[in-house]
């Protein structure tokens, strides 16, 4: 396919992609607003306003950056893991596989449709976020950044997901078991340096951490960690996990037989 | 004339170790109206899955517009246009879309990709219902929107496996009309059916694969001259009782008004009339007892040869 072939195909699928997520806006988009809120209104108002400041910033002002950045994780993931999963139990997929598209375009289209819903509840909860709290914009091009990276990354997380699950059950075991968990112990809710040391260095482990931090240092200049060692960890993520769903593509893994 | 698809001793051997596919060989023509028969399980999906790149292939060449899957697959892929056996679109999606999105798979813009979607949708008599999701449709128009979309890049070959699958009789005629025009147009046409008599009106070439190989490739002409005998179910004027004599010809009473025939190739249908003439038994109508093709058919696969 020549280059603008290719992106009219791409094109083609994240509009898709979006029009799917658009037309049942009551199940993708309003309920990470809602829950959201509930976040800001028990966490942030209730309990926070019992709470000291943390590293100088109100209770709910610290935990505005994890919350939006908690509602693109889940919202990326799970609008590729449903639509792919969904393209692949119709067979639909069969549309794509059949085409002269390279798998690269398939990958890059779905997750393109995960990002773009990730920005559009992104932009929802910010809204939410400022009704309860003051929003600050301390670095404008690092939230951007990893507002990026993090739904692209979870987005295909969400499509290596969709390409081995064989039943509806295997889409909901890794936000259930792995995503949520991972995300909450992300410090959301809390500095990782609250924690005793054990359990500090155990949070290194967790790539959430990273992203969170980053996004903290954007929005209120502060960070457990160093943003930039944060930014180049997601990165390495994205690349990696870009590559291993592209080689399952390419196998055909759980769509080709 | 350019091949449209040449396999050449293409093989499948599935994950479970079932080898659906053992050598199968087919050569269509470009422009041809080929049908590929065989029975329930005989490696007619498979073999249109490697095709179209669905199913991979486990040895063998297949070429498509002398395009090798193996090194061209895009350039192979983009003269293909295919309509499966199972519903495969999306059923929340509206019939429009679904096909304007398949065009724009293929790289066409979103202009053309409406205007062709808007002439097949036509084309097939389903412009009325471009708006509504595609799950709301009946089976036939389900099966005319899988048509609709599998001709929107203009593909130079058209696979339909059992396209008319479950279809009234009324939406097959007009189906196989459209799939005429299309051929005529200069679509090579590749056809799976279990209706044999819709192979015998259409193709022109025809293969049967049983258990994973190709047992005959031929012309329909030829292959419907190997029939050295055929039975037809002729109705008469008036009640007969007993046979009358017909010196040469098999003849059994169904009914008092209703005598079968069974004639070889070397025998004259003019000979059996004026039998029953002299007899003062006149034929109303006569029909084939079963589809030519079909004979055939049962034959071949049971057989392995006439």
């Amino acid at each position: 396919m020549k280059l603008q072939q290719q992106w009219i195909a791409f094109h083609t699928i994240v509009t898709k992609e979006v029009m799917r997520f658009v037309r049942i806006w009551v199940q993708t988009v309003l309920p990470a607003a809602i829950t959201m809120s509930l976040y800001f209104v028990i966490f942030g108002h209730l309990i926070g306003s019992q709470l000291a400041p943390i590293q100088g910033y109100n209770y709910i002002d610290y935990i505005v950056p994890g919350i939006i950045l908690m509602a693109i994780i889940n919202n990326s993931y799970a609008n590729v893991v449903s639509s792919f999963f969904s393209s692949k139990f119709q067979r639909h997929i069969e549309e794509m596989l059949i085409s002269p598209m390279p798998n690269y375009l398939i990958l890059l289209g779905y997750v393109g449709g995960g990002l773009m819903r990730g920005l559009v509840v992104g932009v929802a909860v910010t809204i939410v976020a400022g009704l309860f709290a003051h929003l600050h914009m301390h670095n404008p091009l690092v939230i951007v950044v990893v507002v990026i990276l993090t739904s692209v990354l979870f987005a295909l997380g969400g499509l290596i997901n969709a390409i081995y699950a064989k039943t509806f059950d295997d889409i909901s075991i890794i936000p259930t078991f792995v995503l949520t968990p991972l995300t909450y112990l992300g410090g959301i809710f809390y500095s990782v340096h609250m924690l005793p040391p054990f359990w500090q260095h155990v949070s290194l482990v967790n790539p959430i951490l990273y992203m969170i931090n980053a996004m903290r240092y954007g929005m209120l200049g502060i960070s457990d960690i160093d943003y930039r060692l944060a930014l180049l960890i997601v990165i390495g993520f994205v690349v990696a996990l870009y590559l291993f769903a592209l080689y399952l593509l390419r196998k055909g893994t759980g769509i080709r037989y | 004339m350019t091949d449209a698809l040449t396999i050449s001793d293409l093989t499948k051997t599935y994950a479970n170790g079932v080898q659906a596919l053992k050598g199968v060989e087919l050569r269509v023509r470009e422009g041809d109206f080929f049908a590929l028969l065989g029975p329930n399980g005989a490696g007619k999906s498979t073999t249109i899955g490697i095709i179209s790149s669905l199913i991979r292939k486990t040895a063998g060449s297949v070429k498509v517009f002398d395009y090798d899957i193996d090194t061209d697959i895009e350039a192979a892929k983009s003269c293909i246009g295919l309509v499966p056996q199972e519903f495969n679109f999306n059923q929340f999606e509206p019939v429009i879309e679904i096909v304007a999105n398949q065009a724009g798979y293929y790289g066409i813009g979103r202009n053309t990709a409406y205007q062709r979607a808007e002439k097949y949708l036509k084309q097939l008599g389903l412009w009325g219902k471009r708006r509504d999701m595609a799950r709301e449709l009946s089976g036939g128009m389900k099966r005319r929107l899988m048509i609709a979309r599998a001709l929107v890049h203009e593909p130079r070959m058209l696979i339909l496996d059992e396209p008319t699958a479950g279809v009234d009789i009324e939406i097959r005629r007009s189906m196989w009309s459209f799939l005429r025009e299309v051929n005529r147009a200069g679509t090579t046409i590749i056809l799976t059916t279990h209706y044999l008599e819709e192979a015998e009106n259409l193709c022109r070439h025809i293969a049967i694969i049983n258990d994973g190989v190709t047992v005959e490739s031929t012309e329909m002409k030829s292959l419907l001259m190997r029939l050295n005998v055929e039975t037809f179910v002729l109705n008469l004027n008036k009640a007969i009782t007993e046979l009358p004599p017909s010196p040469g010809y098999q003849l059994s009473l169904i009914d008092e008004t209703t005598l079968e025939v069974t004639i070889s190739k070397e025998q004259s249908m003019n000979d059996l009339f004026r039998c029953l003439s002299d007899y003062g038994i006149d034929v109303i109508s006569m029909r084939n007892k079963t589809n030519r093709l079909e004979e055939l058919f049962v034959r071949l696969v049971e057989q392995g040869a006439l």
